[in-house]
């Protein structure tokens, strides 16, 4: 069986700087695998290269078999692969519902995700589809972002730091949403500072320390003591 | 005496100064590119217009359709051939090439056809008008220009604000990184806006050929306007862009019927008042 996602030897450089090692990894349908590691250790590098905003070797990234390392991001999202951005990026002009029009410019297929669906999983957002972004709560604002990402009707969702400055009852919602897009058999990439936290919604992890994976397994065997050294490197 | 009739001579006159600015309000909010030579592509496509009608003998309304595809498609190309290359966080080379490209425009004019003033010829249109009320008198054509910039501003708006397009204008105007993850292409993007601007002056040209004569120098003094028209109305506000046209009409017919000589001098004045009072324009945009 082919991945749905797989990551073969990927460099990444920011310039002179190199950010990733020889990254590998992958992510089969339907699956959810958790990104954890301390600040810097490359994990946002990572979305971003599969994402398509750090460029690489074309065949460093394969989705569905499909060599997209260098491929434009406007190109990668109309192939089936989404970011929700750090920090969630969404567009001040635009209103709610806007915000989740734009997320399927580039997207033919309108199912499962489309407005409809999406308020459906968010109805806050329905309440408030006419309202500009800047007035909503962050916890809305991360509704919006997921919903915005959902709408290209992606294969693989990658969701990069979901639960940053968000309080925990908010953070809890929100990942209680992760199987509801799973069982469309979207895979999911997890990024998270909280390493609990992403534990418990996914299958598998991998750790990240100084731009190589240092340890990797099925997150319900993950042992406290082997994530910690492969954490802090000690 | 200050008449109702300068009011609405200097309101149809603004008609005219928005519909030289929306082209250069449209780029500036999407790309934040300042175009110095808007005011000599205005002029490009007013000789087109006046070439198209006396060689091949065909009506004004048709040659301007015939332009106005000419000029988009010019537009775009200029965008992804040249202005595309300079873009970026440094706003000094766009100036320059910019700056440059006037200068080619200019000097292109003037060896194609010569130094001599022109106008554009509509027929009866231009000299015909029509009773607003008892002894109120307006031009068909001006009426025409202010009627037109209106209903290009409402088109602008209805592209802006009700289509997908108008979406990912405003989406990579806020963040073009992250509009490229929603599958936009920010290149197309720009050269589709540069396009669009550059058609909306083809109107402009026109309009302006059939009230007043042209040569191939006066494309700067054009965009000084249409500057001045975008900063009284706000920057990124296409609806102020039209009332900055029309303050700016306004003030320059008052300021001649109180003396000719001072036409241009109130002109730019209501522009100094302006920004003195209120800096960011009349009606800034909202965004933050």
């Amino acid at each position: 069986m082919t991945a749905l996602l797989s990551v073969t030897a990927l460099d990444a450089f920011y310039g002179d700087f190199q950010a990733l090692f020889g990254i590998n990894l992958e992510l089969g349908e339907g699956e959810a695998v958790a990104v954890i590691g301390a600040n810097g250790a490359g994990k946002s590098t990572l979305l971003k290269s599969l994402a398509g905003l750090v460029r690489n070797r074309p065949d460093a990234v394969r989705l569905a078999g499909r060599q997209i390392g260098d491929g434009p991001a406007a190109s990668i999202v109309r192939l089936g692969l989404a970011l929700v951005p750090e920090g969630r990026q969404l567009f001040p002009s635009l209103t709610v519902e806007e915000n989740l029009l734009i997320g399927a410019f580039g997207g033919e297929r309108t199912s499962p995700w489309n407005l409809a669906s999406v308020y459906q999983m968010f109805p806050v957002l329905q309440e408030r589809r006419r309202s500009s972004v800047t007035v909503l709560s962050g916890g809305q604002q991360q509704m919006v972002a997921i919903g915005r990402a959902l709408m290209s009707n992606p294969s693989v969702l990658l969701c990069d730091e979901i639960s940053l400055g968000l309080a925990p009852i908010i953070v809890e919602d929100i990942y209680r949403m992760l199987p509801r897009i799973r069982d469309n058999g979207t895979g999911i990439v997890v990024v998270e500072q909280d390493i609990a936290r992403a534990l418990r919604s996914t299958d598998r992890f991998y750790c990240l320390q100084e731009g190589r994976v240092t340890l990797t397994g099925r997150a319900a065997d993950a042992s406290h003591d082997a994530i910690h050294a492969a954490y802090f490197g000690t | 005496m200050i008449g109702l009739d300068s009011v609405i001579e200097g309101v149809l006159l603004g008609g005219v100064y928005a519909l030289f600015a929306l082209g250069l309000s449209l780029i500036f909010g999407i790309m934040r590119l300042v175009n110095l030579a808007h005011g000599d592509l205005i002029l490009l496509a007013a000789y087109l217009a006046l070439s198209v009608t006396t060689t091949l003998n065909i009506p004004l309304a048709v040659a301007t359709l015939l332009i106005v595809a000419v000029m988009f498609v010019a537009g775009y190309a200029l965008q992804r051939l040249v202005l595309e290359r300079v873009l970026g966080d440094d706003i000094l080379p766009p100036l320059l090439v910019t700056f440059g490209l006037s200068i080619v425009i200019q000097n292109g004019l003037l060896l194609a056809y010569g130094a001599d003033s022109r106008r554009l010829q509509a027929g009866a249109f231009e000299s015909s008008s029509v009773t607003l009320a008892d002894g109120l008198n307006v031009g068909l054509a001006p009426l025409a220009a202010l009627l037109t910039a209106i209903a290009a501003v409402a088109l602008l708006q209805l592209i802006f604000y009700r289509t997908a397009l108008g979406r990912a204008f405003r989406a990579t105007a806020d963040n073009p990184q992250i509009a490229q993850l929603m599958g936009i292409n920010e290149r197309s993007v720009y050269a589709i806006a540069v396009g669009m601007s550059v058609a909306v002056s083809v109107i402009a040209a026109i309009t302006f050929g059939i009230r007043a004569n042209f040569d191939p120098s006066i494309g700067p003094a054009r965009l000084l306007y249409a500057f001045e028209a975008v900063i009284i109305g706000g920057l990124g506000s296409l609806w102020g862009t039209l009332a900055g046209g029309i303050v700016l009409g306004l003030a320059q017919t008052i300021g001649a019927r109180v003396n000719p000589e001072w036409q241009i001098l109130t002109g730019h004045l209501a522009f100094l008042v302006v920004l003195m009072v209120r800096p960011r324009g009349l009606f800034p945009s909202r965004r933050p």
